[in-house]
């Protein structure tokens, strides 16, 4: 850090970290509300399907629709975990980990 | 036994949800097992400031109208193994609350060896506020030192008394607890803001604890963090004070006496 960081006028302080929290999740609230509303359902089926392979947590998938010229797409992304252990099928369920 | 709390107020935006979100992790850290309940349904707001929005799979919604089990829409707290969130429905209105379905889901966490479940109230005295103090066994009423939240919190204590399951049973009333929260210990000083003891005087019921006005709320709500984590803020102590009286430790209050500006202060502005 130079000696004079301290004087710029925006510190990086905890509104940064907000304003990241805000931003995804007010995003995923207006892709669930505007349009097909069938994607907080998806979202669920898609975490029980993937947990009978891969325990991830429910943050780990982030879904969105956009327009892409005339057609909607389905835009579907899931962080594993960072060993990619895959966990066992049976007990996997949302509480004992979410 | 599992003790149930509402945190309510009558008003909005006195700190019921930032009240709620510390008694629970501050009950959680004694080792108690404790789920924080979201009753605003239609205005999620307390995975916010727990700092879990993007884990919320089922909501109190979903596990009322069958849709989900109850554990699988407990959140577990990251930080406390013993600290258990229910999120509100963001979609739905407060007439997805039903009584029987309230009831249900808190009879399910008591026989799953909760020792306390904290019932986050919205404002206003309609449905879900009614719902949430409705099998209370204790209240804490979160009141800001001024006219209007005086008032509505005395409209509160009168629904305890009368709209709530012990009440009707006869099971004795409502153990009532006053949390006044936003204090500004100098504007008391300065004549301009009601004190503890006028408000007290006023209320007729005991205080829990005094929660000075803090820069701290708004960096944990930020983050995600809630204030009683952060051990530095006064109001993360006040909380602390608050929830060890809960427990039924004596605490003297703090935070309710202006502070005496050292030569420093004077000189330089505070
Ligand atoms: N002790 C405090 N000091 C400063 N700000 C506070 C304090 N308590 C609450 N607030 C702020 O007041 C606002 C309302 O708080 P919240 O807990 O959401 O109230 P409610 O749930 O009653 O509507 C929030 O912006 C919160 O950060
Ligand atoms: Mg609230």
């Amino acid at each position: 850090m130079g000696l004079f960081d301290f004087l710029r006028s925006r510190p990086r302080g905890s509104a940064t970290v907000a304003t990241e929290r805000l931003r995804i999740i007010v995003a995923q609230e207006r892709a669930q509300s505007g349009r097909p509303d069938y994607l907080p359902l998806l979202r669920r089926e898609l975490l029980e399907v993937i947990r009978k392979y891969v325990n991830i947590d429910p943050e780990a998938i982030e879904i969105s629709v956009e327009r892409e010229g005339n057609q909607d797409v389905l835009e579907l992304s899931v962080a594993l975990p960072e060993k990619g252990v895959a966990a066992p099928a049976t007990d996997a369920t949302p509480a004992s980990d979410a | 036994m599992t003790e149930i709390i509402v945190v309510t107020s009558g008003k909005g935006g006195v700190g019921k949800t930032t009240t709620s979100a510390s008694l629970a992790v501050g009950l959680a850290q004694r080792g108690k097992k404790v789920a924080v309940i979201d009753f605003d349904v239609g205005l999620r707001n307390l995975d916010l400031i727990m700092g879990c929005e993007r884990r919320v799979v089922y909501d109190f919604v979903n596990v009322i109208q069958g849709e989900c089990s109850l554990r699988q829409a407990l959140i577990k707290d990251k930080r406390i193994d013993t600290l258990f969130i229910l999120a509100a429905s963001q979609t739905r209105d407060k007439d997805a609350l039903s009584k029987e379905g309230v009831e249900r889901v808190l009879n399910e966490l008591a026989d799953d060896g909760f020792d306390y479940i904290i019932c986050d109230s919205p404002a206003g005295i309609e449905k879900g506020a009614a719902l949430a103090m409705y099998f209370a066994d204790r209240a804490v009423v979160v009141v800001n030192p001024e006219v209007s939240s005086v008032r509505d919190s005395d409209r509160i204590l009168g629904l305890l008394a009368s709209k709530t399951r012990r009440a009707e049973r006869g099971d004795g009333a409502v153990e009532q607890h006053l949390l006044l929260t936003r204090y500004s210990p100098d504007r008391v000083a300065g004549g301009d803001m009601m004190g503890v003891e006028d408000v007290k005087d006023i209320l007729g019921i005991e205080v829990l604890g005094v929660v000075p006005e803090s820069s701290g709320v708004l960096t944990a709500s930020n983050a995600g963090v809630p204030v009683i984590l952060d051990a530095e803020s006064a109001a993360g102590q006040a909380y602390a004070d608050a929830v060890a009286r809960l427990c039924g430790e004596t605490v003297t209050m703090r935070f309710i006496d202006a502070q005496k500006k050292g030569l420093f202060a004077r000189i330089f502005g505070s």
